[in-house]
């Protein structure tokens, strides 16, 4: 029989650029520090955040906390794997 | 279960969280980059979320300000009601139908300045609601007046040479006044913030939850103390908590020490019960509440 293994990976976070308004507490409370204020602007002149650091976010969604403008979440990834006995 | 949502297979990208409680069409919300309000407000929804009440029951009752614009951003039944009234109109919510979880969202200034006698008087009839309110030490929609909060020494603009008022402590008006539950966070606190504010949703009677929230623009512009997440930072390296603090000692001055935490939780009978109690043993079977006043408040064996 079959058994289900539910492993995490990792995470990572999905950022709307456009509702940014560039305040950086994202990148001031990630416990990780994997984001950046990018060099790029959005449509309003801010600078929206980046994940720079991929392999570092667990997608603990603290940065989707303290966002003020709901324009970032972190989420955690899994995988399955089919393990035989 | 609830940690158990953030989780997907592989590529799945989840959609944000808390957009299912939002009016996502009003969005992006009027608060300037670096305001804290907007913060309370991604804690309020997820404790929302993970309180278990039925979200048909939920009002929430905002009044005017930075802050009263909380109401129209949540996709849940909502008061934007007059300037200081939003606790008369909470107030009205809840005897009209006993069975709305009733929770009043607004400012400092709103709540205790203009509305200071209706809080104070909320608080002694221990009135069945919650009161979140986010203190950001100044009046931010009309332009930065001194507010009963604002510290000592802080600047505003009907204070230039600094403010000489005495500041009001709000958790020891709340607890003086006869809140069952009183806690402060700050906007920093976010995962605290969460757990007191679903502690407030869940608890009977007058719950107050104190948010401290930066007011970039118009508070630390002028106070000179740098944008959003300067004042952020000062949060995070100011604050202790400080659970079950004697709420005398927990006043608040000019970028000092933030004492945080739980600092009340007892209970006592609320309004509501209590005029249900007193009219049945009065009035006996003369008495005919309401379905809903029966439902809630009619379990102790009446």
């Amino acid at each position: 029989m079959a058994e289900t293994v539910v492993k995490r990976v990792k995470g990572t976070v999905v950022i709307a650029a456009e509702r940014c308004k560039g305040c950086g507490f994202c990148v001031e409370f990630c416990p990780t520090k994997c984001l950046e204020l990018s060099g790029q602007y959005n449509s309003k002149g801010y600078h929206p955040p980046v994940l720079v650091r991929k392999d570092d976010c667990t997608g603990c969604d603290i940065c989707g906390m303290v966002c003020p403008d709901f324009a970032i979440y972190g989420f955690m990834k899994k995988k399955e794997k089919e393990r035989a006995r | 279960m609830g940690e158990d949502a953030l989780y997907t297979i592989d590529n799945v990208v989840p959609p944000n969280p808390i957009e299912n409680l939002l009016r996502m069409d009003r969005i992006p919300h009027i608060w300037c980059p670096g305001c804290g309000i907007g913060t309370t407000v991604n804690c309020f929804v997820r404790a929302l979320q993970t309180s278990g009440l039925d979200l048909d029951k939920v009002a929430i009752v905002s009044g005017i300000g930075c802050t009263g614009r909380v109401a129209g951003y949540i996709k849940l039944d909502s008061f934007h009601t007059t300037h200081g009234r939003a606790i008369p109109f909470a107030t009205g919510l809840k005897l009209a139908n006993p069975e709305l979880k009733v929770i009043v969202y607004s400012g400092d200034g709103d709540l205790t300045a203009i509305g200071g006698n209706h809080f104070i008087h909320a608080a002694r009839r221990n009135v069945d609601m919650t009161v979140i309110l986010i203190n950001n030490m100044t009046y931010g929609m009309t332009g930065g007046q001194v507010a009963p909060t604002t510290p000592i020494s802080a600047t505003a603009s009907t204070t230039p040479y600094g403010n000489f008022e005495q500041t009001f402590n709000l958790p020891f008006l709340a607890e003086s006044c006869g809140a069952v539950y009183v806690a402060r966070w700050t906007a920093f606190h976010v995962r605290h913030a969460t757990k007191s504010i679903k502690e407030a949703l869940t608890k009977k009677g007058f719950s107050f939850v104190e948010i401290l929230a930066a007011c970039p623009t118009l508070y630390s512009r002028r106070n000179k103390l740098g944008d959003g997440l300067d004042q952020m930072i000062y949060f995070r390296d100011h604050s202790e908590i400080k659970h079950g603090a004697d709420t005398k000692t927990v006043a608040l001055d000019f970028q000092g020490k933030i004492t945080v935490g739980k600092f009340v939780d007892i209970e006592r009978p609320s309004y509501q019960q209590l005029m249900y109690d007193h009219l049945k043993k009065k009035l006996g079977d003369q008495y005919i509440p309401s379905p809903e006043m029966k439902n809630v408040y009619g379990k102790n064996g009446n």
